[in-house]
């Protein structure tokens, strides 16, 4: 067992605490950055002025007509950037652009005493201030790849011989999968307020998940050095990846206002703003071939997967590159091609949401088998246990699986646990006798790898202070969005420094404490400032041993005697993840710690005269090492499924595709047109468990990332829709489920179950079907023969 | 629990002038001097420092921005019948916490309310109970939607004649974290509240009267009338105004188009527009009572409406939206006009001019259009007894609970002998304006409730209206749901099981 995993007897890691921030969340008290708007005097309020085109060039932009609205105070644009005009690091995000990219871009931002003044003075630059001439715009990523509309670099994930084994294969199947992005729909939109001090640095508070990167970029928007600017961030109302990229540009523009004007300045999004400028979850479109041998083995997978990026590249690369190292999920498959690209379309930068391109890479494999196990003549989920990765096995990029066998064990346990086989025969039994409903049960499993795939960002920062009083204030670079980090960081300094948790205080993440850290993001926040807090809690820990020689003090009577002996009672700490190695060119290597694994069991009954339907339980077996806080990791696991189920099934984004006026507008901008899931939509019955006896040597206390994973486990929704709407058909038939899986997809599913024509599966035994070469790949079909059709 | 009664809440200004118009919050008075008819309760709270209220949609989809008022109970209106009231009960409180979304109503309508916030309920160092089991349970990951949950809560912990946690007191609050188990456990783990819960108690006393106020501010007035020919005149001296009961479409208006109105007539008090009268021959319901209001009462005497209620919003909507609202909005998609054109209900329409009624079914003349002229209100509606004895509302949405209706399908079949005496079937989301669907009614008047008939009428039903593609739906899922909906409502009703309710008491 390893330094960093080891765990002490009677470790405040581990136990059962609530979120540090509880009391302060259910009594209001907890601030969020607009909260703090009252607390500063001569606040001016930003408004931005919205472009109502997907692809323009601005060829007129006259403040004017703003100015003369009582209350406007200055209107921001281009020429008042004092350095470089961008949003991002990339050089491809202008903070105030030339050309409009995506409709509702803001090409200016009016800063009025009054939000109502700003808003308005918006608006008349919107009626009169403005002129744009329309370009051709693209739109659907199937637009972009009919243009040959990408940006940045392709990738390719390849192993084997990929023709040689699709020739090989005993059965080959081709198909589509296309599947839609998903907002974030953080309850807190975007919000940044920012003051200029007596020394003429900027502080800024914003609600971000990466504030290092928020300062630096504000600082080149100010042309300043990072060092002259600050940015803090409180807490936020959420993240899940929309506030890793995205506040940049929102926190200069508050930031430039404020040093223009010398007034605090914020900015805060209408719910409307926030969906029609950040970017999303990306869409995929994948195109794929797999072959399959007479046992139902995995003997190869060639596919495409191409995202649709959004007008800039922002976090697409990187989200690309962890949707191909996870195109395998679970399945060991031999012989590998998986190409990715990004499509440049018209429509906000598409960005980082939690599972970062992993989500999409198992939804295209997770597809595959949902829609091959029935013309494969195998239940699901034996098509899925029988290609789980076994020890030794490694990934298409070269990674070993270590403990495959904890896969099993979850696999195992849910099956026990949660009766499956008896329910299936009851599921049986029940769409026997109901004509217009159907029942179906799906088990999906989850791999997931954690650390981010750019190895140097797999580094973080802690400082610690013990005060002579003996109570302890840390602080650490990770940001808190609700994902209950700080009270990890919590425990663990109690757990290192040995003292209870009431003594340990967490001070809000700042970059003036602990300097160039990595987003919290990639689910490793616990990992890597877990890691810094407990060098830091350690190296101040030894110095206090070492005072006390043995003679066992008690906390506070040692703090006194270390102070008095002048020992440093503060100390920076540093991590940095060991062990990992990534060729980012030829996508080889072991970019990952380790993995993160979970199994999930859905029950779900759907209604043949609607397509509607109910998540009637769930059980969930997953994988966080052991725990360093039980209340939090099922929570994540419970709010990530959820999240998951949500993508997968009812959250149905969208733009207008039509060539009118309003081509390219989010049409779905309002919790009124995009609904997240309710009370309503929470599993009936629903259980989650974290596997026991899994003890992660190498990472903090024994312990293992949990925000990500378990959102993959969502899958099984999917699956027993698909499973669900098969049952009103004949069996053996396979059944194309448009995702998401909203109760329109799903009827369309029950009508092509419906019209069927009952297809005679081929016993496995007989062995493999006869070719006649290698399938064509985008066949066209009547419904009745859907394109992934066998091929013979 | 903190004191309500005590002063000095968080940035509370506690100057109580005399005649100034003022609202009392968490136990304080706040002056309201100054505030327009455009700001709503959740920036005027947020002003006084009171930030625990969130803006997450600001259309009254979330609930982060929940707060409790203090509302009259009605007679009957108390979650069991009028009629039902039984002398052992002992009589509900005159009062109840009412839980609405802040963002949907003009500050300036709470002149003379009491009001709750988060922050009233409790303090980190003395949490109420619905907060300390939130707290305890893993019920907040961000804690963003956490204050509007926590208000949400209180309301139902509150409920006069509770038996239990009614989770759709949640239905109007989302949360993206937690994924809702815990929020859930916490809510059905709450107690009743003890003999000295200081807002409890509050309940024993009658809810502010809403008299006849007005508050001036910049950009214009609010107007509230105490009564109807007061709330008449004040539209016909303002044609330009706009009339505001439970303000969810007000809201809207203001909070996402721009919309900026200088009067509002609030007429949430109006006596004349807040009875309920269940008659021999007829249901009337005044178009000023909320839908909780209206759920409370009637219960399942009007099962369709009894279907619809549970399905129309949420809760914290139905806390303050009202029928006449849903009605006078004329969208094609209100849930209420559906199901009233096959309740076949006429309404009442009031002005200084006296009163005409009109059948629903002439209501409506376009897209958001209706036959209601300048100074006219919705007074009541007029729902006709017997009612049918196979009926059902058949909404088509993406979430179950609390979306807006793709299509809506509401159907009242009359049967006598087995045939088909009667039909009157009421479309949402089909065309311009809610309508009825004629023909089908025809194909199945005069011929036996079977299969074969319903087939064939289900076959008309899908050639009714002429739905569009939108971001609900496309127009052929919108046919289907047409054509399923006879199918679905001869499943469930195969034969005339369900007698008419006639024996209605009034």
């Amino acid at each position: 067992m390893s330094a960093l995993s080891q765990r002490p007897d009677d470790a405040a890691v581990g136990l059962t605490v609530p979120h540090e921030s509880a009391a302060l969340h259910v009594t209001g008290a907890a601030l969020y950055t607009d909260d703090l708007v009252g607390r500063f005097r001569d606040v001016l309020h930003a408004h931005p002025v919205q472009a109502p085109h997907a692809h323009a060039r601005i060829s007129r932009l006259d403040p004017t007509p703003a100015l003369h609205v009582p209350g406007v105070v200055r209107i921001l644009t281009a020429a008042d950037v004092p350095g470089l005009n961008d949003s991002g690091v990339l050089g491809d995000q202008p903070l105030f652009p030339a050309e409009v990219m995506h409709h509702g871009q803001a090409v200016c931002w009016v800063l009025g005493e009054t939000l109502e003044a700003a808003r308005r003075g918006a608006e008349a630059i919107a009626a009169s201030g403005v002129d744009y001439d329309p370009l051709p715009s693209v739109i659907t990523v199937r637009e972009a790849m009919a243009a040959g509309s990408f940006q940045g670099a392709d990738r390719h994930v390849q192993r084997g011989d990929v023709e040689t084994a699709l020739h090989d294969a005993a059965q080959v199947f081709t198909g589509e999968t296309e599947f839609a992005g998903q907002e974030h729909f953080y309850l807190e939109t975007h919000a940044s307020l920012a003051v200029v001090d007596e020394s003429g640095q900027v502080f800024v508070q914003s609600s971000t998940q990466h504030p290092s990167e928020t300062q630096g970029i504000v600082a080149h928007v100010l042309g300043v050095p990072d060092h002259a600017v600050t940015v803090q961030c409180l807490r936020m109302g959420g993240g899940f990846g929309g506030k890793e990229m995205q506040p940049h540009g929102f926190a200069a523009v508050a930031a430039l206002g404020a040093t223009l004007t010398g007034r605090p300045v914020r900015v805060r999004l209408t719910r409307a703003q926030d969906v029609t400028m950040t970017g999303k979850r990306h869409g995929f479109h994948a195109a794929w071939r797999v072959g399959f041998d007479a046992e139902g083995h995995f003997t190869a997978l060639e596919a495409t997967l191409t995202s649709d990026g959004g007008w800039s590249l922002d976090l697409s690369e990187p989200v690309l590159v962890r949707a191909l190292c996870h195109v395998d999920n679970a399945y060991f498959i031999p012989n590998v091609s998986v190409r990715g690209r990004i499509a440049l379309t018209h429509k906000t930068s598409q960005t980082a949401f939690r599972g970062f391109g992993g989500p999409q890479g198992m939804l295209v494999i997770e597809d595959i088998i949902g829609r091959c196990a029935p013309q494969l003549g195998l239940e699901p989920h034996e098509l899925r246990r029988r290609n789980f990765y076994t020890a030794g096995q490694t990934t298409p990029y070269g990674q070993e699986v270590r403990h495959p066998d904890r896969l099993v064990r979850a696999w195992d346990t849910i099956a026990e646990s949660a009766e499956l086989d008896t329910r299936r025969a009851e599921i049986a039994t029940f769409n026997a006798s109901h004509a217009t409903a159907k029942r179906a049960l799906a088990v999906t499993p989850v791999k997931f790898g954690i650390s981010f795939n750019f190895t140097p960002l797999n580094q973080a920062g802690a400082l610690v202070h013990v005060y002579k009083d003996g109570s302890v204030l840390i602080n650490h670079g990770g940001t808190e969005m609700g994902q209950g980090l700080h009270t990890k960081m919590i425990q663990v300094a109690a757990t290192a420094l040995g003292v209870p948790l009431h003594r340990v205080r967490l001070a809000p993440t700042r970059t003036d404490k602990v300097p160039n850290t990595s987003a919290t993001a990639a689910s490793s926040g616990a990992d890597l400032n877990g890691g810094a807090v407990k060098d830091a809690c350690e190296q101040i820990r030894a110095r206090l041993d070492a005072v006390d020689d043995g003679a066992g003090l008690a906390w506070e009577d040692l703090v006194a005697k270390a102070y008095l002996a002048r020992v440093q009672l503060w100390a920076a700490g540093f991590y940095r993840t060991e062990g990992l190695g990534w060729d980012a060119a030829t996508m080889h290597g072991h970019p990952f710690k380790y993995f993160a694994y979970g199994v999930a069991a859905a029950e779900v009954e759907v209604d043949g005269f609607t397509g509607a339907y109910r998540t009637r339980r769930v059980d969930i077996v997953h994988d966080v090492g052991d725990s360093l806080s039980p209340v939090v990791d099922v929570g994540q696991i419970e709010g990530a499924f959820v999240q998951g189920a949500g993508w997968l099934t009812l959250e149905d984004l969208r733009w207008d595709e039509g060539d009118g006026p309003d081509r390219g507008r989010v049409t779905t901008q309002a919790a009124s047109t995009y609904k997240l899931p309710s009370l309503s939509e929470m599993p009936e019955v629903f259980n989650v468990t974290l596997l026991p006896d899994a003890h992660e040597d190498g990472a903090v206390y024994g312990s293992k990332a949990v925000g990500e994973p378990p959102l993959m486990l969502a899958f099984s929704v999917r699956e027993a829709l698909r499973q669900a709407a098969a049952a009103f058909g004949p069996p053996g038939v396979s059944i194309d489920l448009a995702s998401p899986a909203t109760p329109e997809a799903v009827y369309w599913a029950i009508e092509l179950a419906r019209s069927a024509v009952p297809a005679t599966p081929v016993p496995y035994a007989a062995g493999p079907a006869p070719r006649d070469g290698s399938p064509a790949a985008g066949d066209v079909e009547p419904v009745s023969a859907p394109p992934w059709q066998v091929q013979t | 629990m903190a004191a309500v009664d005590e002063a000095g809440s968080p940035g509370a200004t506690t100057h109580a002038a005399a005649r100034s118009p003022a609202a009392t919050v968490n136990g304080a008075a706040v002056s309201l001097r100054g505030v327009g008819p455009q700001t709503s309760a959740l920036d005027w709270l947020r002003a006084q420092g009171l930030t625990a209220a969130k803006e997450g949609c600001a259309e009254g989809e979330c609930g982060a921005c929940a707060i409790l008022v203090v509302r009259p109970v009605l007679d009957g209106v108390d979650g069991r019948p009028a009629d039902q009231t039984r002398a052992d009960r002992t009589a509900p409180p005159p009062s109840q916490w009412t839980a609405v979304n802040a963002c949907l109503v003009p500050a300036a309508s709470l002149v003379g309310q009491e009001v709750v916030t988060c922050e009233g309920l409790g303090s980190p160092d003395a949490l109420h109970p619905v907060q300390r089991e939130l707290a305890l349970g893993g019920g907040s990951q961000c804690g963003y939607c956490t204050p509007g949950f926590v208000c949400s809560m209180a309301a139902e912990y509150y409920r006069p004649g509770s038996d239990g946690f009614d989770l759709e007191a949640l239905s109007g609050n989302l949360c993206r974290c937690t994924g809702y188990r815990p929020i859930r456990d916490a809510a059905l783990a709450l107690g009743s509240p003890g003999a000295d819960d200081v807002l409890a108690g509050r309940c024993q006393r009658p809810a502010p009267r809403r008299s006849s106020q007005r508050v001036d501010g910049p950009g214009g007035t609010y107007h509230r009338a105490a009564v109807l020919v007061e709330a008449l005149e004040l539209l016909a001296a303002k044609p330009g105004a706009m009339v505001v009961a439970g303000g969810t479409d007000w809201g809207v208006e203001v909070n996402l188009r721009g919309a900026r109105r200088e009067v509002l007539i609030g007429i949430d008090a109006v006596p004349e527009l807040r009875t309920l009268d269940v008659g021999v021959d007829t249901v009337k319901v005044g178009a000023g009572l909320t839908l909780s209001e209206i759920e409370g009462a009637l219960g399942d005497r009007v099962p369709l409406l009894a279907q619809l209620m549970p399905q129309f919003a949420s809760r914290l909507i139905r806390n303050s939206a009202t029928l006449g609202g849903n009605l006078a909005t004329a969208s094609p998609i209100g849930d209420a006009a559906p199901v009233l054109l096959a309740l076949d209900a006429t309404i009442v329409l009031a002005s200084l001019h006296g009163e005409r009624v009109v059948p629903l079914a002439e209501f409506f003349t376009g897209y958001r259009e209706s036959v209601l002229r300048a100074g006219e209100l919705i007074r009541s509606v007029l729902i006709p007894l017997p009612l049918a004895g196979v009926a059902g509302f058949h909404k088509i949405t993406k979430r179950r609970f609390d979306d807006i209706s793709s299509v809506a399908i509401a159907t009242a079949i009359t049967l006598s002998d087995g045939m088909v005496t009667r039909a009157r079937i009421g479309l949402g989301g089909v065309a311009p304006t809610p309508v009825r669907a004629l023909a089908t009614e025809a194909a199945l008047e005069g011929r036996p409730w079977d299969r074969d008939t319903v087939e064939a009428a289900a076959a008309v039903l899908r050639g009714e209206g002429s739905p569009l593609d939108d971001h609900r739906a496309t127009a052929a899922y919108r046919t289907a749901m047409l054509g399923t909906s006879l199918l679905r409502l001869h499943a469930d009703h195969p034969t005339d099981r369900q007698r008419p309710t006639v024996e209605m008491s009034p």
